[in-house]
């Protein structure tokens, strides 16, 4: 055994500011994040080929059998709706990751810590918003490969990226929650595919909502998922079939995505910081 | 200072529906020792524990951490507090090293202190080899090893182990105890659950015995075993012999009621040892005319102690 060192030797953070504290305690966490991703590459699988293969799987399989109104071209119709696909479906992985951290105690132990109570949620959400981007950049780079091109101006590129990464912000907040209430890995896992694959397909993500039956329709027209699509199509000047449908988040689809998103970050994030709360005092 | 105690409890309870963890739980754990809360699985050590290190709101009663209530005062609790539970709490696609200095930084350690530091542990907990590998390639005592080494980057006052070798192989166990009792010299003061009676009766300097979430017995080692009646003398009778004359003659040694078992060849005597007891209880049974296969003085373990004062609970 090494000599001891004894707590006056340590230099502790005590005196800093608080947000100081929590800004520091963010950036740990993040780091963590980041460093599972780069020991562990394949657990980016999510955000990284699953868009590859959905993209190349509706481009040639099923878009040839897929019209669009006025003969647009469906891989420049694609691409709009795989960004949402790609952010949104990030969700379960967050939940999983939250639920294996309180299987494992981890959460219990950075519970016990003199940290921050809300930067390990904080964190998290930030470090996934870091994995949404690459989902971005991955479908914008796979998309421009087959044919898709903006027809509008950088600014309403930014602006269509920005809508989608607070879009996939809120959903990570629904991941979050999701974290909070399941028990178990394979639960988060599995309740995350049955939530997210009717959510991205009863949308006009990958078809347009005009071919659906009639009582389908509003619920398709009404889906965030459609509203991200719709609003993507439109800022790139991409074939948007939505423009021709008359329900109010069709007609508005920017603010429609806006509406949407702060609208579940208002409800999920108070919920899984309270839900986060009880599981910590319980 | 040293005169607050470590950890202090009152009357606490906690249910979850209709199961009653604790129920009236009272402790008092003084600094600088290895305090041991012993009891089976469902006693409610590890719900006493999660009250300890702020996880549980208890439904009633109060605990204060060297002086801070839990509920009140939990921020400060957490500054003096080290927890190692059940399971490795650990992200397992980190390395070790990265474990501890996250872990370090979230105890409000400086990135240097807690590199420091880090470093020193694995070498103290034999962890140098492995430092820079996953946590996923570790075996099970270096998860432990790793744990402890993660609550104690913070360089706790208090220091919870939940069952800290539960799961461990006999050579991972040996140097958990190993490690422990080097805790307890730096002065840590260190509250321990375990099942284990060898392992309260090897490290703690005083145990709690727990039982349907209360203390049932509390003291050293040695006083819960006097409690049972200390030492006994086993007599094991030769075949055919008179049992009342033998019980006769053993009257004037007992210190209780001496017990005989089913078919009466075996007798336990309650004694208090003295020089030349056994020769004297041999002559005796000689006078009396009954001869004598085995006399044995047999020490009270822990475990006559818990199976005496678990059985007087129930």
């Amino acid at each position: 055994m090494t000599a001891v060192t004894t707590a006056a030797d340590l230099d502790f953070t005590h005196g800093h500011t608080q947000s100081r504290l929590f800004l520091t305690d963010v950036w740990v966490l993040i780091k963590r994040a980041i460093a599972r991703i780069r020991n562990e590459p394949e657990t980016l699988m999510d955000v990284t080929a699953m868009p590859v293969i959905f993209i190349l799987m509706f481009a040639y399989v099923f878009g040839g059998s897929i019209p669009l109104p006025h003969h647009g071209s469906y891989h420049e119709y694609l691409i709009g709706g795989m960004l949402g696909m790609g952010l949104a479906q990030t969700a379960p992985g967050v939940a999983v990751a939250l639920v294996s951290d309180m299987h494992t105690g981890l959460m219990d132990r950075f519970r016990s810590l003199p940290m921050s109570r809300w930067a390990v949620l904080i964190a998290r959400s930030i470090a996934e918003l870091l994995t949404q981007m690459i989902s971005a950049v991955i479908v914008v780079c796979v998309g421009l490969a087959i044919g898709w091109r903006v027809h509008t101006s950088a600014g309403n590129v930014a602006v269509a990226l920005a809508l989608a990464l607070l879009f996939g912000y809120a959903f990570t907040w629904a991941g979050i929650l999701l974290g909070m209430v399941l028990r178990s890995p394979e639960a988060a896992q599995q309740l995350g595919f049955i939530i997210f694959l009717p959510l991205t397909f009863i949308s006009s993500a990958f078809v347009p909502t005009q071919g659906m039956p009639g009582w389908l329709q509003p619920v398709a027209e009404w889906n965030p998922m459609s509203a991200l699509a719709a609003a993507s199509r439109k800022l790139f000047g991409n074939p948007n079939p939505a423009a021709l449908v008359h329900s109010w988040p069709m007609q508005h689809p920017e603010l429609a995505v806006v509406a949407w998103s702060v609208g579940m970050l208002l409800v999920f994030a108070p919920l899984a910081v309270r839900r986060y709360r009880r599981v910590a005092l319980g | 200072m040293s005169d607050i105690p470590a950890v202090a409890a009152e009357g606490l309870i906690k249910k979850y529906g209709t199961t009653i963890a604790l129920d009236g739980f009272d402790l008092t754990v003084p600094q600088g020792t290895v305090y041991g809360l012993l009891g089976p699985n469902g006693a409610g050590k590890t719900t006493s524990v999660r009250v300890f290190a702020t996880l549980l709101r208890p439904d009633g009663g109060r605990a204060q951490v060297l002086g801070h209530d839990v509920l009140k005062q939990a921020a400060d609790v957490r500054k003096t507090i080290g927890l190692t539970g059940q399971y490795a709490a650990l992200d397992e696609y980190l390395t070790g090293r990265a474990n501890l200095v996250m872990i370090g930084q979230l105890s409000r350690l400086t990135l240097d202190a807690a590199r420091r530091r880090a470093d020193e542990l694995l070498e103290r907990f034999d962890l140098s080899e492995a430092a820079n590998r996953a946590v996923k390639t570790y075996s099970g005592g270096m998860r432990r090893r790793l744990d402890l080494s993660a609550s104690l980057i913070g360089q706790p006052q208090v220091l919870f182990l939940d069952e800290p070798t539960t799961g461990l192989d006999p050579n991972a166990r040996a140097m958990m105890w190993d490690i422990v009792r080097g805790l307890a010299a730096d002065g840590t003061t260190v509250l321990l659950t375990t099942q284990y009676l060898e392992e309260a009766d090897q490290l703690a300097a005083r145990i709690a015995v727990i039982d349907g979430g209360r203390v049932i017995a509390e003291g050293t080692s040695a006083e819960l075993k006097s409690r049972v009646g200390g030492e006994h003398l086993e007599i094991n009778l030769a075949a055919g012999q008179d049992v009342e004359a033998a019980m006769l003659a053993l009257k004037h040694f007992a210190k209780g009621t001496i017990s005989q078992n089913d078919i009466g060849g075996h007798l336990a005597v309650p004694v208090s040892p003295s020089e030349g007891l056994t020769t004297e209880v041999v002559r005796a049974l000689d006078i009396a005319g009954v001869s004598v296969n085995d006399v044995t003085i047999r020490r009270a373990s822990l475990d006559d102690v818990f199976f005496a004062l678990t059985r007087e609970a129930a």
